[in-house]
């Protein structure tokens, strides 16, 4: 019997993981904690939320795993990880939890301080996605799916990824060509200015 | 018709983008079981997207504006009803926060240059049918399903964020209300499992084996087809589906609106990507 080899990105990962004492950051479980309002130390790891989560499988770390990082103050290797942008915030994790921990608090938490401090964004396509959302917000006050499509294609440069998907949609007629938008746009967009610019 | 329960026959309706664009036919077919049902649906005026999962990703403060702009424009004196589970989510929180926290609902009101109610009721459609009352829903049926074989699709939102715990909830309720038109519920499916939402668009990989997934589980229970009340569920189930043969996904409101002897049915169906008319045909729900 062969031994069960190695797979290939596991040097990498445990490279990536390794606990240096001189990087934690042991004020980052009380920054998580205040942010998102709930407590993770009560995590013994269970899994649990592993068990439930739909999207375990595109995820790199568990979300256990995601707050064991958190716990040891792994501060960089939490923040880059794929699982935070992978959770898609449907509770599963949050409900099925013995300790009542709200997990996708936490990971709401993680992305935002990835994004306030400029760290390596893991799952750079869905950010570009939630980027034409947010144009499309910002434009027109709603969301134009046609819209956001294009300009999400344009930017990952996959024209043809789902070509089929999107020309059915199309034929069927769920994107509309005209965007529906809101008649007072001027109070959304200025959401949008910085209030010192107003 | 005024019902014993005056109240819930004028109500301000938050349709949200997916219902204005790609689930069309959820709208027309609610406006259309609303309408014989008796319930007055006075849409927002000039209503905005509710912050949705990407704006709360992106800039939280602007996702709350957003939606404190819904909730500034809604008259106060009646109900403020949402089809869209996750925008009847963000409603909700942003409400719960208003209460919690009176210097930022006056910095909200300032801000928007309207009063915000505290007491706004904002519910969902499931909510208003169950306060009907089951004697309003079997006097306006005029089809019976016929034994209908669903599974009642609920989806992540309607039922669980932890923030909103101390809710109401109808849980259990669209099955029920189906039930009473003569359909069959099969609950030991895949009811509550997340759709993949968002990352449909993103990583359409990941989704796949999710939809598949649930869409087996209710092949297993022998469904005939899902009803689900989420409007990027059905969307989502349909477009990412590579299971064969394919399961027509209804939304909750078409099988609801078909019940009630709605006609203008044919431009709803022709909308799915997967043709629900031959299993309808098969029921004798339409000919």
């Amino acid at each position: 019997m062969n031994p069960i080899a190695p797979a290939p990105d596991r040097n990498l990962r445990d490279a990536a993981s390794r606990i240096v004492l001189a990087e934690q950051d042991r004020f980052l479980v009380r920054d998580i904690q205040r942010l998102s309002g709930t407590s993770l130390s009560r995590c013994y790891h269970c899994r649990s939320c592993g068990n439930g989560c739909p999207f375990i499988r595109g995820m790199d770390f568990p979300p256990n795993g995601v707050i064991r990082l958190v716990q040891y103050g792994l501060r960089r290797q939490a923040l880059e990880s794929h699982t935070i942008w992978i959770c898609v915030g449907c509770h599963t994790c949050s409900v099925q939890c013995p300790m009542g921990i709200d997990i996708a608090a936490v990971m709401a938490t993680l992305r935002r301080l990835a994004l306030e401090e400029g760290a390596m964004i893991a799952e750079t396509n869905i950010l570009d996605f939630h980027r034409e959302v947010l144009h499309s917000i910002k434009q027109y006050g709603r969301a134009h799916k046609l819209g956001i499509m294009l300009r999400y294609k344009a930017r990952v440069r996959q024209w043809f990824a789902d070509l089929d998907v999107g020309l059915k949609m199309f034929g069927k007629r769920k994107m509309d060509l005209k965007a529906s938008r809101v008649k007072a746009i001027g109070e959304i967009t200025r959401l949008f200015i910085p209030h010192w610019k107003r | 018709m005024p019902g014993n329960r005056p109240h819930l026959t004028d109500l301000s309706y938050f349709p949200g983008c997916s219902l204005e664009s790609s689930a069309r036919e959820s709208n027309i077919s609610m406006m259309a079981a609303a309408g014989i049902l008796g319930l007055n649906l006075i849409e927002l005026e000039d209503w905005n997207c509710c912050g949705s999962s990407s704006a709360n990703i992106l800039d939280k403060e602007i996702a709350f504006s957003l939606a404190v702009r819904n909730l500034s424009l809604a008259p106060p004196d009646r109900p403020l009803m949402a089809m869209c589970p996750r925008c009847l989510y963000q409603l909700r929180e942003a409400h719960q926060r208003l209460q919690q926290e009176p210097e930022t609902l006056r910095a909200q009101e300032r801000r928007w240059g309207r009063p915000i109610s505290l007491e706004l009721p904002i519910i969902h459609f499931l909510e208003v049918l169950v306060r009907l009352g089951p004697a309003r829903l079997t006097q306006g049926m005029v089809r019976n399903l016929n034994g209908l074989k669903f599974v009642p699709y609920y989806g992540c939102t309607l039922f669980r964020p932890p923030t909103l715990r101390k809710g109401t909830y109808y849980q259990g309720e669209l099955g029920n209300v189906l039930t009473m038109l003569g359909g069959v519920a099969l609950n030991r499916a895949l009811s509550y499992r997340c759709c993949g939402s968002f990352l449909s668009a993103a990583r359409a990989d990941v989704v796949t084996p999710l939809v598949n997934e649930i869409l087996a589980s209710a092949v297993a229970v022998g469904a005939e087809c899902l009803i689900t009340s989420c409007a990027m569920c059905q969307l989502n189930l349909e477009i990412r589906c590579t299971w064969e043969p394919r399961l027509p996904i209804f939304h909750f409101s078409e099988i609801l609106a078909l019940a009630l002897g709605a006609e203008d049915y044919e431009g709803w169906f022709t909308r799915h990507l997967v043709d629900p008319r031959p299993l309808l045909q098969a029921r004798n729900l339409i000919p």
